[in-house]
């Protein structure tokens, strides 16, 4: 490979023990596909039986509207209401007050420290757990708790890459600082911070799965009531690969579209970095 | 208050649990993170493939779907873990570390080590071309270029990220309890079920000792990053 940090281009003989180690590996690689499938043969993972549900049309139909679905849902409730969170927490975050600044500094903090499955359980039992609808609340406010507190470090870190002068033109030109930010900065800032915005979807669509806990609808809880069933034989393996996959392929379409995003509207400029947990200080941080 | 002092020893005794899972798959999570790293940025396409997939198809899957894997699934095609049968006697109970716990180990070091791995990779990444180029032309052996220059600059750079990956990983364990390790989540969940009126006290405090032990990972890391740093 050329134009690595770490070698050299390769000369013949480097190449002559390149493709040895090519050929090694591949078999290697290749022997323990083999093992892993002989392995599942024989444990009788193949069986018509285990994979039953994944074939017959009452159950694609309850993985796609009970699961898929009911996960997208959460998903995306979960990210607008995030957004909303983010937006409100970002800005006071930049606020000049410092009594505006603490607080949305603390609320952040919090929430990005805290554990999501602590924050579930407790808006569980906050709302009540013989309640139907309290679950998928759970796994929503959860989960807009926590990526809204991610999604304000984003606000923060795209409103603070706008350049500077934007918003000193826009002060000389006489606007306020609701104008500014709201139509100067905000705007820009958007457009940087979409592709982060859309990483953070993918964390949040993955985390729904940690409804599992508080038996929130979703795909967990369609995969649970699967490989329970006695009829179909102990076939978790096959469910928590169907179910595997299923994530996998929602996760990957949205990474493919923050990627387009990215090339379509930031270009081949870095990606925006957040800082992590801790690491400011919002004293230090004063407002431009 | 007091429910937290007259439960002080279950609760000690459910992080250290979680501060087990985090030690022990942190650890394996850096070396199986380090092996995928130097194959996605080794010379041969076929490992570097390899790696790649591993590290698509892990980073993409929820962490309860891994864990579920190992714990639920793996069993039932004689992936067990029984041969692992620890107990830490300690003044307040045993830590027992068996076949279930060990599974979640594993589930977290699968999961984790894709990251570890990208935070690895874009740490080589963001050394300059020119800087081994330059290493190269004033004639420096291969070892040379490695230790002198190359990856002193790709580990400052590694820091920043992997403290990430490592403080995800912390808050992650809890997802371990949702599998049958009694760690502080459980102990939490149980406590909230016990004494429902105290459900704002208990969460709150168990929130804030997250709190803490996310802020000493993180304190460590500025500390290392600090020790590290040039100018």
């Amino acid at each position: 490979m050329s134009g690595s940090v770490l070698f050299d281009a390769p000369g013949p003989r480097a190449l002559a023990r390149q493709r040895i180690y090519t050929v090694l590996a591949g078999v290697l690689l290749v022997a323990s596909v083999v093992w892993v499938v002989v392995r599942l043969e024989q444990n009788g993972q193949f069986e018509y039986q285990k994979w039953e549900p994944f074939v017959s049309p009452v159950y694609i139909e309850a993985i796609l509207v009970d699961g898929v679905l009911e996960t997208l849902k959460m998903a995306f409730s979960a990210i607008l209401l995030a957004v909303g969170f983010g937006v409100v927490f970002g800005i006071g975050k930049l606020s000049e007050h410092a009594w505006a600044r603490w607080p949305c500094w603390a609320v952040v903090e919090f929430w990005r420290a805290v554990p999501v499955l602590l924050a579930m359980i407790f808006i569980w039992n906050l709302l009540g757990t013989d309640k139907d609808s309290s679950p998928y609340w759970a796994v929503v406010l959860a989960l807009m708790l926590y990526n809204g507190a991610v999604l304000a470090e984003v606000f923060r870190a795209g409103i603070n890459a706008v350049p500077k002068g934007q918003a000193e033109a826009a002060y000389a030109l006489g606007m306020r600082k609701t104008q500014v930010m709201l139509t100067i900065l905000l705007p820009q800032a958007v457009k940087i911070m979409l592709p982060a915005l859309i990483s953070q979807c993918v964390v949040a669509l993955k985390d729904t799965a940690l409804g599992y806990v508080v038996l929130a609808p979703g795909l967990t809880y369609v995969a649970r009531l699967i490989y329970s069933n006695p009829q179909f034989g102990q076939n978790q393996i096959p469910t928590v690969f169907v179910v595997g996959t299923i994530y996998i392929i929602l996760n990957l379409i949205l990474t493919a579209i923050a990627t387009w995003v990215q090339k379509r509207f930031v270009g081949e400029k870095k990606v925006l970095e957040v800082s992590m947990v801790g690491e400011d200080d919002p004293s230090a941080r004063a407002p431009r | 208050m007091e429910l937290f002092w007259e439960h002080r020893e279950a609760i000690a005794l459910a992080f250290a649990y979680t501060v087990l899972l985090f030690l022990f798959a942190g650890i394996g999570s850096m070396v199986l993170g380090t092996v995928l790293a130097a194959m996605r940025v080794g010379p041969i396409p076929v490992l570097r493939w390899a790696g790649t997939l591993y590290v698509h198809l892990v980073r993409n899957t929820p962490l309860v779907i891994v864990i579920i894997f190992f714990r639920i699934a793996a069993p039932k095609i004689d992936l067990k873990f029984n041969f692992v049968d620890v107990v830490i006697p300690t003044g307040v109970g045993d830590v027992r570390l068996n076949n279930i716990f060990t599974a979640c180990v594993v589930g977290l070091t699968i999961y984790t080590a894709a990251f570890v791995c990208e935070a690895l990779r874009s740490g080589v990444n963001a050394v300059p071309l020119g800087q081994a180029e330059a290493a190269r032309a004033i004639g420096l052996p291969f070892s040379g270029v490695m230790t002198q220059v190359v990856l002193p600059q790709a580990f400052r750079a590694t820091i920043p990220p992997l403290a990430n990956v490592q403080i995800a990983l912390l808050k992650n364990t809890t997802v371990a309890g949702a599998l049958g390790v009694a760690e502080a989540f459980v102990r939490m969940r149980l406590l909230i079920k016990n004494n429902p009126a105290e459900l704002w006290t208990l969460f709150i405090g168990f929130a804030l000792i997250f709190v803490i032990l996310v802020e000493v990972l993180s304190f460590i890391s500025h500390r290392l990053e600090r020790r590290v740093r040039v100018s």
